[in-house]
């Protein structure tokens, strides 16, 4: 070790040591789920059946059906024709370029991770808004899940799930989470405090002043929330078509390894289009119904 | 004297992170400054005592930042106490569960706020309603009381609207409907018209007056405004620092101020807009009837060195006898002085001195006014030298 200073070369632990440290975590990790592996993915069944159900709903029905219902759904959000339009469009094109099935597989995942997101991410959000406690130890755990590249997260779901739909959807929701969690708890907070307090004086009890004056003057926020969730997921499918999701991401993985620009283009494109309508519809109908709140912050 | 409806004792607020740690720098007299620099905390309150009878209008006055807001939440307890109780109806709100504070609030008082604090994704009619909702009540009947009181404060048709649509007095107004619409024995105002302009001010002013006539509540009302304070209090109270300064009625506050702050809030009231002939009317007069005898009116005229003395026909004033034309009645031998007293002008006691001053300075010679209450029943005279005594 002559003429190497401590101050050159990082004082590191022994290669013995590192290799002990991985070795015994991953051997307890893999352990752990050989052992419990199985019940886990039970709790799941239900999820999982719904998920197959649901893609099955979107594959086996007639498509000028699927397309009626989609619009129909974009148009009574927005209240708007142009929108509408635009969704026919995309998906006559996107049928056309023969990306139907995928898309209804990618549609359908991203359905259930968003409804699984709001369900879970909006009470958590509740809880922080209501507690400096919670919302003290959550928000790291926040920056954690935002900050990890999603590969690293991917190894143990896979190692715990094994490759399909489940660990999938686990991996999108877990990163697509955040910003329903957060800005739930942010639009809480800031509901005027003098609106509270005209509920509480005349008596409100707590669950009526959430139900009633918190969620509903945070929903602005809550659906700004839901809509980055949503966009995140899209963008999380691409990743998580390494893992067995099946859908739009796994020609654009394909196309990766054998460098297919064209096919990867057009699903890209598919991808982008869901999220541009999925994007609009969401805004326009948070800000349908909101429409009457605007300009109450003055005086 | 009948127990006070809302009584507070020994009332201390101090905001921060252990606030008890901080109340015996209180009653050791510590300021709110010397405070805040060596602890931190925000003294919010300070040893407040405070009786407040039913059916009277009670105002509660001081700068900003003297901790009235403060104040007024503590009686429906959306601010809990450092230390000190709340009597409502004799019963201490702090012991309350939290099951009979929430019953507390839907039926003993009701709020009207600074900034209104109306739900802006409710209706005008649904805000109205909303302490009745909440209480459970059907939507028709909840509709039905809401129409209303939306009615009694002049919003009929703006039902559908949504708060936002509507200008600031006109919300002020939907939650003085709000706060009606409960039924609620006490009314909290924190501020309720301080921000409106001075036009609509005044109207909403003379609607409260007008509505606690037919409804006699108990209002305790928060201002910043010594105009406002006394065209509304029956008592005022003075709040300074988190301090009681001064309580007593408008003329208390107005003539006898407690201190230099107190002094410099009055100081450019015109006390003829606030003062009204029931506060310079002099009480203490020798009334005669018609039937008395010259020579006795002459007698008790001169026994208290008067000019001239009231004549009474009944419990109306019939006019006043001066001391010449007793004289005069003497010496033409009339048995009585009724044909000798001579008419003045009368106002009623709610009179503005104002609208009182032009009449007394045009009259001729010192003639003074007579005063009669409510019911024409004379209550007293209000001469020149009586009026320049308050008004200089
Ligand atoms: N939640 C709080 N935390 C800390 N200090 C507070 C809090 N609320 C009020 N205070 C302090 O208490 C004092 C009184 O405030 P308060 O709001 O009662 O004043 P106010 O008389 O209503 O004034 P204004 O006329 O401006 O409304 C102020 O010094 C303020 O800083
Ligand atoms: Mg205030």
């Amino acid at each position: 070790m002559a003429g190497e200073s401590w101050l050159t070369e990082f004082p590191k632990m022994s290669r013995e040591g590192l290799l002990a440290i991985r070795k015994s975590l991953d051997a307890t990790y893999r352990d752990f789920s050989r052992e419990y592996g199985e019940s886990i993915e039970t709790i799941f069944d239900p999820l999982l059946t719904f998920l197959i159900w649901f893609e099955k709903l979107l594959l086996n029905t007639p498509w000028p059906l699927i397309i009626i219902a989609i619009t129909a759904l974009a148009y009574f959000a927005s209240r708007s024709w142009k929108l509408s339009l635009g969704v026919i469009v995309s998906f006559l094109l996107i049928g056309y370029f023969g990306m139907w099935e995928d898309t209804m597989r990618t549609l359908s995942i991203i359905t259930v991770c968003t409804m699984l997101s709001i369900a879970l991410g909006i009470p958590v959000g509740i809880m922080m808004a209501r507690s400096d406690r919670v919302q003290s130890t959550v928000t790291p755990m926040l920056d954690i899940m935002q900050t990890m590249p999603a590969f690293v997260y991917l190894i143990p779901v896979v190692m715990l799930l094994g490759i399909g739909r489940i660990p999938g959807v686990i991996a999108v929701v877990i990163y697509a989470i955040p910003p329903v969690i957060r800005l739930t708890n942010l639009g809480i907070r800031l509901v005027d405090r003098e609106v509270l307090e005209a509920a509480t004086s005349y008596g409100a009890s707590p669950t009526q002043r959430l139900m009633g004056v918190q969620l509903p003057l945070a929903m602005p926020t809550i659906m700004a929330g839901i809509n980055q969730t949503i966009m995140m997921s899209l963008a999380m499918v691409v990743i998580a078509s390494m893992i067995g999701v099946k859908g739009l991401g796994q020609p654009v993985l394909k196309s990766i390894t054998n460098q297919y620009f064209t096919l990867g283009l057009f699903n890209g494109l598919a991808i982008v289009a869901l999220a541009i309508i999925f994007d609009r519809v969401s805004q326009a109908y948070a800000k349908r119904t909101q429409k009457h709140m605007e300009g109450t912050d003055h005086g | 004297m009948a127990e006070p409806l809302v009584r507070i004792k020994n009332l201390f607020k101090v905001f921060g992170d252990n606030p008890e740690s901080v109340i015996p720098m209180v009653e050791a007299g510590q300021s709110k400054d010397e405070i805040l620099a060596a602890t931190g905390h925000t003294l919010g309150l300070q040893n407040i005592n405070l009786d407040i009878n039913k059916g009277e209008i009670f105002v509660i006055m001081g700068l900003s930042g003297s901790g009235k807001s403060t104040l007024i939440r503590h009686f429906n307890r959306l601010i809990d106490p450092t230390q000190g109780h709340i009597f409502v109806d004799g019963v201490d709100v702090m012991k309350f569960s939290a099951r009979e504070l929430q019953d507390f609030r839907r039926h003993k008082m009701s709020m009207v706020f600074q900034r209104f604090g109306l739900l802006p994704h409710h209706s005008v009619l649904e805000n109205v309603g909303y302490g009745l909702s909440i209480q459970g009540l059907s939507k028709d009947k909840v509709k039905e009381k809401a129409m209303h009181w939306l009615d009694a404060v002049g919003l009929g048709g703006y039902e559908d609207q949504y708060p936002s649509q509507l200008s600031g007095g006109q919300q002020q107004r939907v939650g003085l409907a709000r706060a009606l619409c409960t039924d609620a024995e006490i009314l909290l105002m924190d501020e309720a018209f301080s921000a409106l302009d001075p036009l609509i001010r005044r109207e909403m002013q003379d609607q409260l007056i007008s509505l606690q006539h037919k409804l006699h509540k108990t209002i305790i009302f928060i201002t910043h405004d010594l105009d406002e304070a006394l065209r509304l209090g029956d008592k005022i109270a003075i709040l300074r620092d988190g301090k009681l300064i001064q309580v007593g009625n408008p003329e208390d506050i107005l003539l006898h101020p407690a201190d230099d702050y107190v002094e410099a809030f009055v100081h450019d009231v015109n006390r003829t807009k606030v003062l009204t002939a029931a506060h310079v009317v002099n009480k203490t007069l020798l009334t005669l009837t018609g039937r008395t005898s010259p020579q006795q009116a002459l007698e008790k005229i001169r026994e208290r060195h008067a000019d001239y003395a009231c004549v009474l026909d009944g419990k109306s004033l019939k006019g006043i006898i001066t001391l010449g034309e007793a004289e005069r009645a003497l010496s033409e031998g009339a048995g009585y002085i009724a044909d000798y007293v001579s008419n003045v002008n009368c106002v009623p006691d709610s009179a503005e001195l104002e609208a009182l001053l032009p009449r007394l300075l045009v009259g001729k010679d010192d003639q003074p006014i007579g005063v009669t209450n409510e019911e024409g029943e004379f209550t007293g005279m209000v001469s020149r030298r009586r009026m320049a005594e308050f008004v200089s």
